[in-house]
């Protein structure tokens, strides 16, 4: 088992596992809106790779961080289009 | 003021391109520096994370890096390159989770590997569609894929590894499509056998346990669902449509090699891959690039073109055991392009109302067939987005056969505090 940690997505506490990304966890966590595209669509992660942007979330007051190219660090503040 | 880093060889990228590049240019003495974007060294092919240690040949070449004295800045990307006054190195601008820094060399070596080329199709925007690669990526930094059922439709050797890692996951595959007709992929199959060891020999094994079927002739046409795909419609060369539930669907079309800071720098590029001399030097003096984007040809020849262009750099000579395997290793190359070349069904999959640019929401009917990439820019938005084209570049290529447009810096979205740090 590895070790676990806290973040806090959208105001919610979720358990991550330490040396998972951000997009891991909001995925296993069931997020689906990561963020909005203009026309209001919800998009979530699709190359996983750093590539394609769809996974952009706020990490630490940070706008526009690509989730699955940061991983989780404890206490974490996280938020997603169901925030802004 | 910006930090200034000095080194003779700066390699971008540390995929097994660039791990090999970095490893032996620092073992010919030269002052080596290597930065990459993601977390962790290893590329795609051997991304690892805490929960999911890298294989064991890359875990060597990882402590063959790090023996070997170059300076590995992991979470650092290049977001500017230009000539230093008196032309002679040049200066690197690269962006990092804590500020910029500029890094000034002698020589620089592109390994900048490659992506998934995506082909819009009705649903492809839906959450939980995904690419090939791209759920291998996510499962390997921790996504947990246990009891989803999964569709994975698509092309190339990718397919099969993918299936047998998320079933390995606990994840059931219920249908790995491969949309290149059966008897192309198994002759490139067939000859495998005869070259050394890859991932889709070990995976073809495997997959026979998995009992999962693999179609060929097969394609996606549309993921279904409202706030997330709950269903894909596949169709075949025999005109048979079905539609088959599922929460996760992996749809990508092979590899396109990552040409933006090539094309920056100024590489000559043909037929879409970066032109290298014997020594992987580019049109460009003191520029040499290894890996895919040269020409896809996976991690073997990644490493042996990485190891001549670390080289290179670090100019010194190389023997003729690395351009002998080089020559076998591309003659593969070429084998896996022809087995895994797209059908023309495939372009024409998106509709008016399918969106072709994720960034900007821009609609297939709104690209008219007789412009350029740059007109689409400009009337469209279209490739103006935060992925500055990666992707709808991709697609347009095959859909409108448009060329992509000149790259300009920043080649990728980059804070204020970095841009005015230059």
């Amino acid at each position: 088992m590895s070790e676990r940690l806290w973040i806090v997505v959208d105001g919610e506490r979720v358990e991550a596992a330490r040396g998972a990304t951000v997009a891991a966890v909001l995925l296993d966590a069931g997020v689906t809106a990561f963020r909005r595209s203009p026309t209001g669509a919800a998009r979530a992660p699709l190359c996983g790779m750093g590539v394609c942007f769809e996974c952009r979330v706020t990490i630490d007051g940070e706008a526009h961080q690509r989730a699955c190219m940061r991983l989780v660090e404890p206490e974490m503040q996280i938020l997603t289009s169901a925030a802004t | 003021m910006t930090a200034t880093i000095e080194c003779d060889v700066l390699v971008v990228g540390a995929g097994p391109a660039g791990i090999a590049a970095a490893a032996a240019a620092a073992a010919c003495g030269a002052n080596t520096v290597v930065v990459d974007d993601a977390p962790a060294a290893g590329g795609q092919i051997w991304r690892s994370s805490a929960n999911y240690p890298p294989p064991r040949r890359a875990r060597r070449w990882l402590r063959r890096l790090e023996a070997s004295g170059a300076s590995l800045e992991s979470g650092a990307g290049v977001v500017d390159v230009e000539r230093t006054e008196g032309d002679d190195r040049l200066a690197v601008h690269v962006e990092r989770a804590h500020g910029a820094v500029r890094i000034d060399t002698r020589s620089l070596v592109l390994a900048t590997g490659a992506r998934e080329r995506f082909l819009p199709f009705p649903g492809w925007t839906l959450p939980n569609v995904i690419g090939v690669g791209g759920a291998q990526a996510l499962r390997k930094s921790g996504m947990n894929v246990r009891g989803k059922r999964v569709v994975i439709a698509g092309s190339g050797p990718l397919l099969l590894p993918v299936a047998a890692s998320l079933a390995h996951g606990g994840a059931r595959v219920l249908v790995v499509a491969e949309q290149a007709p059966a008897r192309r992929v198994r002759r490139f199959a067939a000859g495998l056998w005869r070259r050394p060891a890859t991932a889709f020999q070990a995976a073809t094994l495997r997959a026979g346990f998995l009992r999962t079927p693999y179609f060929f002739d097969t394609w996606v046409t549309s993921a279904r669902g409202e706030d997330r795909v709950t269903g894909v419609e596949l169709a075949d060369s025999s005109g048979r449509r079905r539609v088959i539930e599922c929460d996760m669907l992996c749809a990508a079309f092979g590899l396109v090699p990552n040409l933006e800071l090539p094309r920056l720098v100024g590489c000559a590029v043909r037929d879409g891959v970066v032109h290298v001399d014997d020594r992987q030097a580019t049109s460009v003096a003191g520029v040499y690039c290894a890996g895919e984007p040269t020409g896809i040809g996976g991690v073997d020849l990644a490493l042996v073109e990485g190891e001549i262009a670390g080289r290179a750099a670090a100019r010194t000579p190389t023997g003729g055991r690395l351009t002998r395997a080089r020559t076998a290793l591309r003659r593969g190359a070429a084998s896996l392009d022809a087995a895994f070349a797209l059908r023309p069904e495939l372009f024409s999959l998106a509709r008016d109302d399918t969106i072709v640019c994720r960034c900007e929401d821009v609609r297939l009917g709104q690209l008219d067939p007789r412009w350029t990439t740059r007109q689409a820019k400009l009337y469209t938005r279209a490739g103006m987005g935060a992925c500055q084209g990666r992707l709808c570049g991709a697609a347009l290529e095959c859909l409108r056969a448009w060329p992509p447009d000149t790259v300009r810096p920043p080649i990728r979205p980059a804070r204020l505090a970095t841009l005015l740090s230059e």
